[in-house]
């Protein structure tokens, strides 16, 4: 009983409440994706697929991951660099820097709501520079690359933080040697980041990047506040199959689909870069 | 042309001051040996050189050109590090290629090098291996490889030997010694091993906490300490001291013996003498045995003098028994006196 079985049996509480709270929804969910009226079948998928408004979603949703965690990344990267050079203040530079971390994403939608409302602060500071005669509809329903921008900027400002904070870390677990020795070998400041900061950083950057594009793929309520049903994304669809549409079953399919994307890159950054064995500090 | 110069050079961590305005100067070629204990600031001084590490007063020049706001890589210098600080994500092939890489040699001089300095340090069937699957020596060879495929004017080396084996580290010593001549390299090499130190060394400078107590030739380090600590550091045993007391000026009375020695207003001083300078006879130091360690052709005879340890080096006599009462005759040329107060020699 000592031995080989303790680390599991403390395992178990936990195993369970996985099993318990995440593997039987999920298996419920599953289970009605895959069925209607009680039959196997795909129709949900093939509902899903062929509603209009689908690759509508599927393309903005891509796209918003596919700009914002770029961007994200180079920032977080470019702030972590900055604070991990700090020698007094880092920890209050972190604090600042994660005050957006404890705001939640609907109400980070509501504040930059607030900023592009047609009477919110970027049209009442226009207009008292003269800018512009009257509000401009910054978030109309025409106006979808406007809605997608403030998307995207609300999106930086909310979520780089937290790719910021795992790249911190993951700087001071790299020991100050490798920098010196490379500085003593002829590295300039660049060369040092790209030939040993980053690649000694690769597994944290695939945490960052895993956790940000799973969080990318299920943006819902900043796009929500700021373009309503304007700007389509897959998170929404799903909320407006179960509540708007009352179909769950396809709702469900929506919600498997989202899973499967997140798996897949999840599995894809895992191997991208993956760091050999033999290879680690 | 490569001169070191390292003038008045202090470094203070806070409140506690690692080196105390250091002044040496290293000639071009020349093979200096920074020598002295655990913490006495062999690492600092060398990072400082380096440019890792900002004195806190003091200049450093090197060729003729003040480098001391220069950053590490414009100051012409390959360095060995304490920790090797071997890059676990590249081979061993691109860890030595590193520099060679950033100084963008071509491929072929690259692999020249990289294969002449594995060769060298005896890790040439390791170069596809990641330092994770290195032992401690060899990861140490490869950062010696490192520093050597540079082709420097300037090397600095951190104990770059302390991991090897007592053979393997002597033939890499030869191997090292040999290289660094031959490509007319300034090197300053950090040891706490004085047997290296000596074999190695141009000059060896002898540091303890913060201080350079003395810099000069290794027969001379051993033979005219300028301190007290030199003497008790350099030589395995250590030099012996005894309390001398003035008798008239210049002669002074040291365990029994009458000697003729420096001219001084103190009273008491300290008689100095290395185990082997001694000899046994009807004439010299009272000696009691306390401890007898036959080494081979000597034997290593420890004894009371003045109440304190005095160890002597003696020819192997198996009728020398514990407890024996020996005359120890100091060979004149080889006394040394030292002043208790400033501990410097007199
Ligand atoms: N960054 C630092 N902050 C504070 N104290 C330091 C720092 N680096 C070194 N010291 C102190 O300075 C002194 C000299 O350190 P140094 O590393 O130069 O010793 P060393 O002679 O190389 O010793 P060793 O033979 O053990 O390597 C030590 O007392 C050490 O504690
Ligand atoms: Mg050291």
């Amino acid at each position: 009983m000592h031995g080989k079985a303790l680390p599991y049996l403390l395992l178990m509480p936990a195993t369970l409440f996985l099993c318990v709270f995440f593997l039987y929804p999920f298996a419920l969910v599953a289970f009605e994706a895959f069925t209607r009226d009680g039959g196997f079948t795909l129709d949900n998928f093939r509902t899903m697929a062929g509603n209009w408004k689908f690759p509508v979603a599927f393309w903005n949703t891509t796209l918003l991951a596919a700009i914002v965690v770029p961007i994200q990344l180079v920032t977080a990267l470019l702030m972590a660099t900055v604070v991990s050079r700090l020698e007094t203040g880092r920890g209050a530079a972190l604090y600042i820097f994660a005050i957006p971390l404890g705001i939640s994403d609907l109400a980070a939608g509501l504040i930059w709501l607030a900023i592009f409302d047609q009477s919110g602060f970027l049209n009442t500071l226009l207009s008292n520079l003269g800018l512009v005669d009257r509000p401009v509809m910054f978030l109309g329903y025409q106006s979808k690359l406007t809605i997608f921008i403030a998307v995207v900027l609300a999106e930086i400002w909310r979520a780089t933080a937290i790719m910021m904070v795992i790249l911190v870390a993951g700087m001071g677990l790299i020991p100050r040697e490798y920098h010196e020795a490379a500085e003593v070998f002829g590295a300039s400041p660049w060369k040092r980041f790209v030939k040993i900061t980053l690649p000694l950083l690769r597994p944290s950057l695939q945490t960052a990047i895993i956790l940000r594009v799973i969080l990318a793929f299920e943006v819902f309520a900043v796009v929500a506040a700021l373009g309503g049903t304007n700007l389509p994304v897959l998170m929404g669809e799903t909320y407006n199959w179960q509540f708007s549409l009352q179909d769950r079953n396809v709702a469900a399919a929506f919600a498997l689909l989202i899973l499967a994307i997140s798996v897949g890159l999840t599995l894809f950054f895992l191997r991208a870069l993956r760091v050999p064995k033999e290879a680690r500090i | 042309m490569a001169e070191i110069a390292i003038k008045q050079v202090a470094k203070r961590f806070g409140g506690f001051t690692a080196l105390h305005s250091i002044d040496l100067t290293i000639a071009d070629q020349e093979f200096m040996v920074l020598l002295g204990a655990s913490g006495c600031g062999k690492t600092t001084l060398l990072r400082i050189v380096a440019g890792l590490e900002t004195p806190s007063q003091g200049e450093v020049w090197i060729g003729g050109r003040r480098v001391d706001h220069l950053p590490p890589r414009d100051r012409g210098i390959a360095m060995v590090f304490q920790n090797y600080a071997v890059f676990p994500h590249l081979t061993v092939f691109e860890n030595i290629a590193f520099g060679l890489r950033m100084k963008k040699l071509p491929q072929q001089e690259v692999e020249r090098r990289v294969n002449r300095t594995a060769e060298l340090m005896h890790i040439e069937q390791l170069l596809k291996r990641y330092s994770g699957q290195l032992s401690g020596g060899q990861r140490q060879r490869v950062a010696v490889a490192r520093a050597l495929a540079m082709e420097p004017d300037v090397i600095l080396m951190d104990e770059p030997l302390s991991n090897l084996d007592a053979l393997l580290r002597l033939e890499m010593r030869a191997e090292l010694k040999g290289v660094l001549a031959a490509s007319k390299t300034t090197t300053i090499y950090v040891t706490h091993d004085q047997v290296e130190a000596m074999s190695l060394a141009d000059r060896i400078a002898v540091m303890h906490q913060g201080h350079i107590v003395q810099a000069a030739s290794p027969v001379e380090v051993y033979r005219n300490p300028a301190a007290r600590f030199v003497g008790s550091f350099i030589g395995n045993p250590p030099m012996n001291f005894i309390p001398a007391t003035k008798t008239a000026n210049g002669s002074w009375t040291v365990a029994g013996l009458t000697l003729p020695g420096p001219k001084s207003d103190k009273h008491k001083i300290d008689f100095a003498i290395r185990p082997e300078d001694v000899d046994a006879g009807n004439e010299g130091l009272h000696a009691t045995v306390r401890v007898i360690e036959p080494l081979g052709p000597h034997t290593l005879v420890t004894c009371d003098v003045e109440g304190g340890l005095f160890r002597a080096i003696l020819e192997s006599n198996a009728t020398i028994a514990v407890g024996d009462r020996l005359r120890l005759a100091p060979k004149a040329d080889r006394i040394r006196w030292f002043d208790p107060e400033t501990t410097n020699a007199l």
